[in-house]
């Protein structure tokens, strides 16, 4: 079962879940990624050790994709 | 670990880099240069005090007292700027009172374990800021900055940068006011893992210099954290 989560005041939270044989879910899954990256959200996929890759769409064979905030200089 | 440069995927630089589009982006030569040139602005702001204070002896030693003081200058404005680049490993003011909820925290500790290794996880539970190996130097990230170790550890770049909780939801203030310790370190560690040169260049420099300046400063907890960075740097 892969997931789409987001990382927020409450640790993370998951937004959505899919598995890849499942269209209904991995539509749902999608739009629900397009809805945070909408929102100003930046999707992130981890590909081995020290590396992450940006999404624009959902990866339906990520494990965890995981959505970010934007950074700033402080 | 190599300074090569390295062509990256143009989908797979930092998006904020385009809101600093005037800045140079960040490559060895661009650190080595900074190295220099705030090497260069010690100097300049140490010499003509310890000049000073040693003409004053010299030509009137009743000015001891004052020469002294010229003395005191040429230490404490390094110290300063040092200090400005350690504080960027100190976690940020909460916007909220009373303590961090314990609950979301464990919950955010637990994504940032499961982004690193046992190696990272064991010190950022000691020391707060999480280690990561980069192409140009050895990585601190800590909540509210990231301090770069340079290859031998000799040198040490600090970076203010931050999660822009702002920019969800479409308008200032409606973001996550306060983000857990444990996401605020992801959100950086993605952004850093994604485009090191775009992390650096998005965030603010602080300071960029001695690696015992630095330390000395640092919060006694962050320290072993630099000397775990530093090692690392000279494998």
């Amino acid at each position: 079962m892969s997931r789409l989560i987001r990382m927020d005041h409450t640790g993370h939270s998951t937004v959505a879940e899919w598995t890849a044989d499942d269209p209904q879910a991995v539509e749902a899954a999608a739009e629900a990624l397009r809805r945070e990256l909408d929102r100003g959200y930046l999707a992130m996929v981890s590909t081995g050790p020290g590396h992450a890759e940006q999404v624009r769409e959902l990866p339906l064979d990520a494990p965890t994709v995981i959505l970010r905030l934007p950074i700033s200089g402080g | 670990m190599s300074a090569a440069p390295t062509r990256v995927a143009p989908d797979q630089l930092l998006p904020e880099a385009d809101a600093v589009a005037w800045r140079r982006r960040v490559d060895e030569g661009e650190l080595r240069q900074a190295e220099w040139l705030w090497g260069l602005t010690m100097v300049a702001h140490i010499v003509p005090f310890l000049v000073v204070a040693v003409v004053l002896v010299v030509f009137e030693p009743l000015a001891l007292p004052v020469s002294l003081v010229a003395l005191a200058h040429a230490w404490i404005i390094p110290e300063l700027y040092a200090q400005r680049g350690a504080n960027v490993a100190r976690p940020p003011r909460r916007r909220t009172h009373g303590p961090p909820e314990p609950g979301p925290e464990r919950v955010a500790l637990g994504l940032l374990g499961d982004l690193v290794g046992h190696e990272a996880r064991d010190l950022h539970a000691r020391t707060g800021l999480v280690v990561e190996e980069g192409r140009l130097g050895v990585w601190l990230v800590g909540q509210a900055g990231a301090l770069l170790v340079r290859p031998r550890g000799r040198r040490v770049h600090c970076w203010c940068v931050r999660v822009d909780t702002r920019s969800a939801d479409g308008g200032p203030g409606t973001g996550d006011p306060d983000l857990p310790a444990g996401d605020r370190i992801a959100h950086l560690l993605l952004a850093l893992r994604l485009d090191e040169q775009g992390f650096a260049t998005v965030a603010n420099r602080a300071f960029a210099g001695a690696r015992w300046r630095v330390r000395r400063r640092l919060d006694p907890r962050a320290r072993p954290a630099l000397d775990h960075a530093r090692r690392l740097g000279r494998r």
